[in-house]
């Protein structure tokens, strides 16, 4: 059999180097076109990124590009919300529409317009452009995505997982992932994970179920959900009863020998002590004085306490001591709550243990620290962690992360050699970070940025300085940030934004902004609910919400419910900047921005909802998006992109500054972008060796990140095992403090607000009667709503039973293609049911966000995303039960408000299968109808 | 009937490694994306957006649930395309010859021009790894991406099929397996390779390296030493702190 082949066939025409935005991830991707079209798609090698490699979501991203459900034109919402009946209307009068609603607003009360956007890759500049219009009520999805994670490693060690730091993948021995959503990050966790397992290493997976990383895991720690914090503060425990920590590393770089006021009496009781010019004080274990932390000549003390005027201050180790080495933190203790053998945490404890330091590795680099000290080694100690959403997304989320941070810290394994390591701009204290600004005036620009890190309850954003206000615990952003309620929502609270503005709690708004955020269905909890809210009218027959302004490229089920719709690109249309001023795509060896660009021009009349944004500041007059002479500022957002300064000499792009030759600090360059894209799109800058590890207390990093604009000047720190913001709140619930928070809170400041991490349970744990867990997970295959419009995506996800463990199937009687009643104590949903083995045998759990409404994302009605799929958000509220108190009580971590989706408690019996999973919602009209019957593009012959 | 090379100069082929595969499907995708635009007909999807949308694909992932006889239940991934086999039944039942093995590399094909849909080839395969495609009526199956292992369009690094290329965890290898000293069957040596279903006669030239063992009981005898406690109560501790910290300095 000879055939001719031609086994060199001509690639494409032309290879345009972008970044890919089928998730978070930002991998580099080499796009390649025929005749000017999207061929395919593949990794770029040269990205420090992906490094060529790319996911099943990244190589489907054409039929993304060319998905049926893309919008095609502004539209004007001319049937009652939620039908999707829609009039198509000029940009010019969609953007003369927007105007007309918020210049009132801009003019009066800027609280009025709540813009709040999902899974916005532009928060830096989306912020902005809200600061400069004035109004408080600014947030993007971390409040409902994971804050507790995030602000739990900035308290704490000034970074977290993610875009904060990576595990030393080519150094790590034992390698433990918690709870992490496996479209996330997805990319560089499997590339490390392949580095581990081609080298041998130990993975340990904690998770309540057996998929994706746990399935490779060579060890599964099937953990009943929301008890991590109390296995972690159990290894924490038997590390340090066998004194398996790192004291040198404690002493040195951490809050561990800082003197603890122990004066009851005092208002700063339980604070750390501090000098005159307020340098937290250590024992100098030389002289047995107190001493400034960071004494070039100081040598901090663990051991000793300090008595003063018949006081006793002890240094935070020996708290850590009293709280750790109790008995409620014992394996025996806690091993049944969290489902394993005391036997099984103990063996943990101990690979720990071994492997941190019996298995300890130095590199031969030469280093000097903050104190000047020089160092001829680099110790490390291969153990590393990495945890998500998992952890986090539980009413104990906040106290668990700073647990697993305490974990990582006494092990002596963050940023060293093996261990975890932070990527630029990270390591940066929470105290270098803003504080939350909420003033405005009439015509004004906000105070300063909308989110950011308190410091106690003087920081908090509170009615109290306005006389027309009764109550001066009144919040003043919509969402109830840095509240009494929230005291350290860092990222804000979506979730909480339609049901407050729906209620009027605080107050009522006129117009909602949205951009890529499915707020009517995927992204809320009380899915159904929430649909009512938006639909609700007054006494008047006009909405509770005024009016909704959505921004978005496709048609999803959030589309229906608004009033005015400003269609997006596609990501392969737009210019993007991933930038060191927002969520950056760094490495921890490197910094590294990096650009989107249109490869192609749309097809359709849409517009990149930055460059509206804008036209819109423009045309609205904003400081900052004008000229003195009144006209607009930005042509577009690659113009804003290139030419916005931040502060002098820096923007949102790093490189290629000035000339073209600066990088990091320098003035605007007008050929920037182009730079950017002969560059594949991308910029990376090494740090220096002796500069890769330390990174919070190394010096040579330190001047690095001041040169490259990262700091204005260095900014070492010790990391904050005993957080004082915590206990500032404790204090004002003791009364020691101006500021009190309401009595209905005061007990759970006691309770939860502790300046150690600690275990309480889930608030979902007093729903009797409902024992099994519920979650959610999302697939590595598809990111949140977006993967049902894409032709391939859903025929590998395009169902999601519920999936049940041995023990609840046998004991249901359930068989293949049953259906079950699942209830909650907010409603119940009926939905398909399917077996699986490998999971907590108290959980149930479904693929996040394959269920549909009829109608959406350009599916037949028949999809079966439509009939068969479902969502558990209809059965998590965003309130906890009513208490009879009267009070609104929100399902949420007390400290962050992080939305507690999986606290979620269930039970399940056995039903009749209905014809579609229930509740089945009436259809939206499809605003660009449904997609062709058969794909089968081919551009080349 | 269609005959098999007697031998073939190479036999290149995929090392599949069960061990690290996470089940992620890039490799399902990036092949559809390449093989769409490339080797004969499009990979064509019919009611792509429908009830059942039916799409050819030549890789796909499967997943296993195991539950051992001790420990907790496992769950393994197990990509699947056509495994290019020395003794392929699907070419010798091709009433047409459109389906052959490339002599010069053990490549199994699909000459479309020649094929005429029968499907005898499908069925003859135990592995299923053969798909019609239900637009073009075609037999559709891995080429080993013969049109970019040769490819002079390509840079050098990117002559290898596009799975292996972008799979995330390093969890798929190409090579030639019937060369002792290549990469690939120096893994398969070293990681004890598997071939798939081997009663079923078909000599498959690709290799899958099987899971490592999981969930070993922890040697806890041998760990507790790591535990030594030194106090059992906080003032223990402190105790210890201090001696400790007297003899480091």
């Amino acid at each position: 059999m000879n055939v001719q082949l031609n086994t060199s066939p001509k690639v494409s025409d032309e290879v345009r180097k972008t970044t890919c935005y089928m998730c978070a991830c930002r991998c580099g991707i080499n796009v390649h076109l025929k005749d000017g079209k999207v061929a395919y798609i593949e990794g770029n090698k040269d990205h420090p990124v992906n490094k060529g490699v790319l996911c099943a979501k990244g190589s489907s991203g054409i039929m993304q590009h060319l998905s049926p459900a893309r919008l095609r034109s502004p539209l004007k919402r001319v049937g009652p919300r939620g039908s999707g009946e829609f009039e198509e209307i000029s940009w010019e009068e969609a953007l003369e529409t927007a105007v007309s609603w918020l210049k009132p607003l801009r003019d009066s009360d800027q609280s009025k317009l709540a813009f709040f956007t999902g899974r916005d890759q532009s928060q830096s500049f989306t912020s902005f452009w809200a600061q400069a219009f004035g109004t408080p009520n600014y947030a993007a999805h971390g409040g409902f995505c994971s804050v507790n994670m995030a602000a739990a490693g900035i308290y704490t060690m000034g970074g977290a997982f993610w875009e904060f730091g990576q595990p030393d993948w080519d150094r790590t021995k034992l390698f433990m992932i918690f709870g992490v959503a496996e479209d996330h990050d997805s990319n560089p966790i499997k590339m490390g994970l392949g580095k581990l397992k081609a080298r041998g290493a130990k993975v340990i997976g904690v998770n309540p179920i057996r998929t994706g990383y746990n399935a490779i895991s060579d060890e599964w720690v099937g953990i009943t959900p929301g008890t991590d914090g109390l296995f972690i503060l159990s290894l924490v425990h038997c590390l340090m009863k066998a004194g398996k920590i790192d004291l040198d590393y404690l002493a040195r770089f951490t809050d561990a020998p800082c003197l603890v006021n122990g004066d009851e009496k005092s208002d700063e009781f339980g604070l750390i002590l501090k000098d005159a010019a307020g340098k937290a004080l250590v024992l100098d274990r030389k002289t047995g004085k107190p001493t400034p932390f960071d004494d070039p000549d100081v040598e901090p003390d663990l051991s000793g306490s300090y008595r003063h005027a018949g006081i006793t201050h002890r240094p935070v180790l020996h708290h850590m001591a009293d709280r750790y080495l109790s008995d409620t933190y014992a394996p025996e203790t806690v091993a049944a709550k969290i489902g394993i053998t005391a036997e099984r945490i103990r063996a943990i404890a101990a690979d720990l243990a071994r492997v941190a330091f019996d298995e300890a590795i130095e590199l031969d680099r030469e280093w000097t620290d903050f104190r000047g000290k020089k160092h001829s080694k680099m110790v490390g100690r291969p153990v590393a962690f990495h945890a998500m959403r998992g952890i986090s997304a539980h009413s104990n989320g906040f106290q668990t992360c700073r647990a697993l941070h305490v974990l990582q810290i006494i092990l002596g394994s963050v940023e060293v050699p093996g261990g975890f390591r932070f990527k630029p701009p990270y390591p940066k204290p929470f105290w270098a970070h803003p504080k939350p600004h909420a003033t405005h005036q009439p015509g004004q620009p906000l105070d300063g940025p909308h989110l950011g890190f308190v410091h106690g309850p003087d920081d908090l954003l509170l009615k109290n300085d306005d006389p027309q206000i009764n109550d001066p615990n009144t919040p003043k952003r919509i969402d109830k940030a840095f509240s009494w309620e929230n005291p350290m929502s860092s990222h804000g609270l979506m979730h909480m934004l339609i049901s407050n503005a729906h209620a009027g709690d605080p107050y009522k708004i006129d117009t909602m902004m949205l951009y890529m955020a499915n707020m009517s269905w995927n992204s809320s909890m009380n899915t159904s609910g929430v649909m009512q809210m938006l639909t609700d009218k007054d006494e008047n027959g006009d909405y509770v919400i005024p009016r909704i302004i959505y921004s978005d490229a496709y048609s999803s089920e959030m589309v229906a419910y608004a009033d005015l719709i400003l269609p997006d690109t596609t990501y392969l249309e737009r210019h993007d900047c991933i930038s060191l001023l927002d969520r950056p795509i760094c490495e921890a060896e490197a910094a590294a921005d990096a650009i989107r660009w249109p490869v192609v021009e749309p097809d359709r009349d849409v517009r990149g909802f930055q460059s509206v944004l804008c036209d819109l500041g423009g045309r609205l007059g904003l400081p900052g998006f004008t000229n003195e002479d009144g006209s607009t500022k930005y042509k577009d957002y690659a113009d804003y992109i290139q030419n916005h300064e931040r502060k002098p000499g820096v923007g949102p792009l790093a490189g290629w500054r000035g000339n073209g030759d600066e990088h990091g600090r320098g003035g605007a360059n007008p050929n920037q972008i182009e730079k950017y894209i002969e560059n594949g799109s991308f910029w990376v800058s090494h740090i220096p060796e002796e500069a890769e590890f330390y990174k919070p207390w190394n010096a040579a990093y330190q001047d690095w990140a001041v040169n490259l604009g990262l700091y204005d000047a260095p900014t070492p720190y010790l990391f904050t095992l005993w957080s004082e913001p915590l206990r500032r709140f404790q204090l004002a619930a003791e009364g020691k403090h101006r500021l009190s928070p309401p009595e209905h809170l005061k007990a759970r400041y006691a309770e939860t607000m502790d300046p150690l991490p600690l275990w309480y349970p889930p608030f979902s744990d007093a729903d009797e009667g409902y024992d099994v867990h519920a979650l959610t997970q999302r697939p590595m295959a598809m990111y949140h709503s977006w993967g049902s419009q894409n032709a391939w995506l859903r025929q590998i996800h395009g169902r999601n039973p519920l999936y049940v463990p041995t023990k609840i199937w046998e004991a249901n009687g359930f068989e293949d293609g049953d259906w079950a009643k699942v209830t909650s104590p907010h409603g119940n949903i009926t939905v398909p049911v399917a077996h699986m083995a490998a999971l907590n045998e108290n959980t149930v759990w479904t693929w996040n966000a394959i269920g549909k409404r009829k109608g959406a994302w350009a599916l037949e009605p028949d999809a079966p995303e439509a009939t068969k799929g479902f969502l558990l958000n209809h059965i998590i509220h965003e309130l906890l039960p009513p208490k009879g108190d009267g009070l609104r009580w929100a399902n949420s971590d007390p400290i962050t408000g992080q939305a507690a989706w999986f606290d979620l408690r269930v039970k399940i019996e056995k039903t009749e299968a209905p014809e579609e999973s229930q509740p089945s919602h009436p259809g939206q009209k499809s605003p660009v109808g449904a997609g062709p019957s058969t794909v089968k593009q081919k551009l080349g012959e | 009937m269609t005959t098999l090379p007697q031998h073939t100069e190479k036999s290149l082929g995929l090392v599949i490694d069960l061990d690290t595969c996470v089940g992620c499907h890039a490799c399902v995708t990036a092949c559809k994306g390449w093989n769409t635009e490339n080797y004969g007909a499009p990979l064509a999807d019919t009611d792509a957006y429908g009830a059942n949308p039916v799409g050819s694909f030549l890789n796909r992932v499967h997943s296993y649930e195991v539950q051992p006889e001790t420990g907790p239940a496992q769950l393994f991934h197990m990509p699947k395309s056509c495994l290019h086999c020395a003794d392929a039944p699907c070419v010798t039942v091709c009433p047409t010859g459109a389906s052959y093995k490339r002599v010069e590399d053990g490549i199994v094909l699909v000459n479309e021009q020649d094929c005429i849909g029968c499907g005898l080839c499908a069925w003859a395969c135990p592995y299923g790894a053969r798909e019609m495609d239900p637009s073009e009526g075609v037999m559709k199956k891995c080429t080993l991406c013969v049109d970019r292992i040769y490819n002079e369009n390509l840079p050098e690094e990117d002559r290898q099929p596009a799975c292996v290329r972008t799979c995330p965890a390093g969890a798929r290898h190409f090579g030639d397996l019937s060369d002792p000293e290549s990469d690939v069957s120096k893994l398969v040596a070293e990681r004890g390779g598997i071939d798939l279903m081997p009663e079923q006669g078909t000599s498959p030239v690709n290799q899958y390296l099987p899971p490592r063992p999981r969930d070993e009981a922890p040697e806890f005898d041998v760990l507790a030493q790591f535990l030594e406690p030194v106090a059992e109560e906080p003032s223990g501790f402190l105790g210890w702190l201090d001696r400790t910290l007297s003899k480091v300095s």
